[in-house]
């Protein structure tokens, strides 16, 4: 399966120059960009680790391109997420969000069933690769 | 690759003409900011005459790199030596809204800092704050003053050292992204270059700063004066000018800066004689009209002349 | 002066109400109506008395007026306009103290300003503009119970128009049928699916058996996507304690968002708001019936004042039109109720229709939705029109694709999130909309089949409901 959480997870994966049209417009808008990645991509997982802090004072794409491509680097088998903020009034939020790299086979989430009364059932999402420790979920074995 | 196949974007072979270099130069708008530089910069003859023709080189490339005649980007890291106040910082932010013009930059901003933005304190802390500075300059000029301080030749473990690899390895690696320039005195670059050839190689056009002739800084002098809103009187012209005479033999002389510290010290003295004759009725020519009193009081006449 | 007490008949704009030299305070609510009198009333004592109806007067002198500050309760004319281009109609702005209406309350606001004086026989049409609501009076109201800024939050969805369908057929489907719908359209790349207005609970499908089903389809397919989705579970019913009852059940199921008709009535929207703040769901609003009042222009009020009135009550989505759909619709009002539900403040503007300028302090905003006949194919119009804080609901454009409901789903995921990079990449997807969208197809073949089966469907008719004041080019 293919996790579709981000901006722009049902178009094929972006190159290196698509990346960067999408940061530059992050950043003529004045919105700080910030790396994130995880090896468990639950839908409500709302804190993946953080590449370093946000990255703010940049003018240029090619500074926040280039610790996508260290932190790919460094984790090649995880999901990496890279965000943009707008801290204006009212705003205060993430401003676009998506996926820029991602484990070559991802497995995906079961859906447990809980029965109890009345007909009801108690869900829970459970990622498989949840199964395996930290930093080890989706290493090619 | 063939000449023909190359001649197909203006459909010509054999020397026809199938653009004009004018108009790329005028679409580049690089006549204005070497308009502008002239008209910043008093003097400063050889140096202009660098940049024009650097300007021009980066003009033609981009017209083959159009034509696929050239695919490698040049390489646009510098070294700007010479004095303090000889213009350097002024002359790398036009380097950098010309590079932008000739597409060479993405962004064209410029980012001065020095040996302490750029490494840290302790382990572990030099290699963060180095990139740091670095993404913040990416798509515009990375200005390092004094940049020699970065290798300190007696401590081998000086944090310095790690700031010049990332600093090297970026150079190399990104290109595309970012310009240096490293400034400071001539012979510390020099020196500095000696110590480090992997920096000298990636450095393609070095250009030194000449001080100012006397005109020059009389000129700069008179320019400086005519902005803030002062006059000088007729007198007060040659004192002005004895004293710049005076002062660019003296230590620690800056160029265009002691020029303007001098004009700024003529202010506060012009400004103080006019409050301490509360009797005397002014007319707005006193307001704006610097005396040669305003100069000679300067520290500068106390010291006998330079021998030639 | 005394003649004003005389007991019989005098107009209303001798007994106050109509008062040119008013200046308003700051704390007013102010209104705009349209108004069309009887031949031979003259506008200032139209105006005078619409202020009049709507606030202390009634049809004659009574002398218990004078047992109270009476002209501070008094509602104020203090301008008549004429419209241009029409023979009888004319803008009547009236002041109303702040001390008229209760804190906190829709329907006392609702009363006074629209209570009795619509059917006022001295006039032959009126309408409600617009409103001004001091901040004073905003402050007053609980606001959306999230707004856009915590639902995206909640979501983990930025950056772009969020998508949802409507149910399709909307009545008759049984249970089981109903959630198969909902899972194929989440599962395909929506984020939403929504009960239509009139689904409640009828002998082919009963409120409970919906939700059951519906949240094993919301579950099965968050589960598939590795994304939160949602459906609008409609509790609309016929008392507050089924409503009540209906939305603690979706909550037990773990529904992020229930759903509330307009014909509930303004009380059991504010009541539905509080439940929803209180409990962490959110709060959607179907305007169902509005345009039995809003869409003439000559009568009735106009949406951009429900609007208004909405996002005090405190829902977290509004249907608010699609400029390009099968639904009523000009451009440049929509843009008015669009900024309306989502501006922190926004400023006169009489081509969008905004009669006053309206500031919300930090009331969150409302999230748009624009539903009714809209396809993928309109992805680009959407996107300008309508920017990016919006649901955009394909209800027969996702259900209707040939090649299933999943395939409709993933092609307006497809076509939105293709235009949005466009739009990011500095294109200009107005005119480039077409290229975009056919670009997007060449990777998808589900947006491929869904241009070529609506590509062409336009709803081109003349809106009833625009704005006076068009915009003019200014010379240079």
């Amino acid at each position: 399966m293919r996790i579709t959480q981000g901006t722009f997870s049902y178009l094929p994966d972006f190159s290196d120059a698509e990346i960067r049209a999408q940061i530059s417009y992050a950043l003529d808008r004045g919105w700080p960009l910030s790396v994130e990645f995880t090896d468990d991509p639950h839908p409500r997982n709302t804190y993946w680790e953080m590449w370093g802090l946000p990255m703010f004072d940049l003018h240029d794409a090619a500074g926040v391109l280039l610790e996508v491509n260290q932190c790919r680097t460094a984790y090649p088998d995880h999901y990496i997420r890279l965000n943009a903020y707008d801290a204006a009034k009212g705003r205060q939020t993430i401003a676009l969000s998506f996926i820029v790299g991602r484990p070559a086979y991802e497995p995906g989430f079961r859906l447990d069933r809980q029965e109890v009364a009345d007909r009801q059932v108690r869900y829970t999402t459970h990622p498989y690769a949840a199964d395996r420790p930290a930093g080890d979920r989706y290493r090619a074995s | 690759m063939t000449v023909s196949e190359l001649a197909e974007p203006g459909k010509a072979a054999g020397g026809e003409t199938v653009f004009s270099l004018a108009d790329a130069r005028k679409q580049s708008g690089l006549d204005e900011v070497l308009a502008a530089l002239d008209h910043d910069l008093v003097g400063l003859a050889p140096v202009k005459s660098r940049i024009s023709e650097i300007a021009a080189l980066l003009l033609v490339d981009s017209q083959r790199a159009a034509f696929g005649l050239s695919t490698a980007r040049p390489n646009l890291h510098m070294s700007f030596t010479g004095e303090p106040g000889t213009g350097k910082t002024t002359v790398a932010l036009r380097m950098a809204d010309l590079l932008k013009r000739l597409g060479y930059l993405n962004r064209g901003h410029l980012v001065a800092v020095t040996r302490e933005d750029l490494v840290g304190q302790y382990v572990g802390h030099t290699a963060p704050k180095t990139k740091e500075v670095l993404k913040r300059a990416m798509g515009g000029v990375l200005f390092i003053d004094e940049a020699y301080y970065l290798y300190r030749a007696e401590n081998e473990r000086d944090y310095g050292q790690e700031s010049i690899e990332i600093l090297l390895q970026v150079m190399e690696n990104q290109r595309d992204d970012l310009v240096v320039i490293l400034a400071g005195y001539k012979d510390r670059m020099d020196t500095f270059f000696q110590a480090n050839p992997g920096m000298s190689s990636r450095i393609a056009h070095h250009i030194d700063f000449p001080g100012y002739t006397l005109d020059e800084l009389d000129q700069i002098g008179a320019q400086m004066v005519g902005q803030l809103g002062y006059r000088l009187a007729p007198a007060a012209r040659e004192v002005f000018r004895e004293y710049l005479a005076r002062r660019r033999e003296q230590p620690r002389f800056a160029n265009a800066r002691s020029v303007r510290n001098a004009v700024e010290r003529a202010r506060l003295r012009h400004a103080s004689r006019l409050v301490s004759q509360p009797e005397l009725m002014l007319s707005v020519d006193d307001l704006i009209r610097l005396e040669p009193d305003d100069f000679l009081a300067s520290r500068v006449f106390q010291v006998p002349p330079a021998q030639p | 002066m005394t003649e004003r007490w005389h007991a019989g008949v005098i107009p209303y704009a001798e007994m106050g109400y109509w008062k040119p030299e008013y200046e308003p305070k700051d704390t007013d609510v102010l209104a705009a109506f349209r108004v069309t009198p009887q031949p031979g009333v003259p506008p200032e004592e139209a105006g005078a008395a619409v202020a009049g109806e709507s606030s202390t007067a009634t049809w004659t002198v009574v002398w218990t007026d004078r047992l109270t500050a009476y002209d501070n309760y008094q509602a104020k004319c203090y301008s008549v306009e004429p419209v241009p281009g029409t023979q009888d109609q004319y803008i009547a702005r009236i002041a109303y103290d702040i001390d008229l209406f209760e804190e906190g309350s829709i329907a006392n606001l609702t009363s006074s300003i629209i209570g009795n004086v619509f059917g006022f026989k001295a006039l032959r049409a009126l309408r409600l503009e617009d409103m001004r609501i001091p901040l004073h009076y905003v402050r007053t109201f609980q606001g959306p119970a999230h707004g856009i800024v915590t639902e995206r939050e909640y979501l983990n969805k930025y950056g772009r128009p969020l998508l949802g369908a409507t149910t399709k057929p909307k009545l008759g489907l049984s249970a089981r049928n109903y959630g198969r719908v909902v899972f194929e359209a989440l599962r395909g790349g929506l984020d939403f699916t929504k009960d239509d207005e009139n689904i409640n609970s009828q002998p082919f499908m009963r409120w409970r058996d919906r939700y059951l089903f519906t949240m094993e389809a919301v579950n099965r397919a968050q589960a598939e996507t590795g994304e939160i989705k949602g459906h609008y579970l409609n509790v609309t019913a016929a008392t507050m304690e089924d409503m009540y009852e209906r939305a603690d059940f979706a909550r037990q199921l773990g529904s992020v968002i229930v759903m509330v008709d307009l014909t509930a009535g303004y009380t059991a929207i504010q009541s539905m708001a509080r439940w929803a703040r209180r409990n962490g769901v959110m709060l959607h609003l179907h305007r169902a019936g509005h345009a039995t009042y809003t869409r003439q222009k000559s009568h009735g009020v106009s949406f951009r004042v429900i609007a208004k009135w909405m996002r005090l009550a405190g829902v977290d989505h509004l249907h608010a039109g699609t400029v390009v759909g099968k639904l009523e619709g000009d451009p440049n009002a929509i843009a008015g109720y669009y900024d309306t539900l989502r501006l922190g403040s926004t400023p006169a503007d009489p081509v969008h229709g905004l009669y006053f300028d309206q500031d919300w302090g930090s009331m969150p905003g409302t999230m748009p939705v624009a539903s009714g006949g809209i396809h993928a194919g309109q992805m680009h119009q959407l996107l300008h029109y309508l920017g990016e804080d919006v649901v955009l609901q394909f209800g027969g454009g996702t259900i209707g694709h040939p090649m299933g409901i999943a395939a409709g789903a993933t092609a307006n995921r497809v076509a939105v999130e293709a235009m949005v990079k466009a739009r990011n990449e500095g294109r200009d997807i107005f005119v480039e909309g077409e290229q975009v969208l056919k670009a997007a197809a060449r990777h998808s073949r589900e947006l491929d089949v869904a241009l070529a089966t609506w590509g062409d469907v336009t709803f081109s008719y003349e809106p009833t409901d625009t704005p006076d004041a068009v915009a003019t080019p200014t010379a240079l």
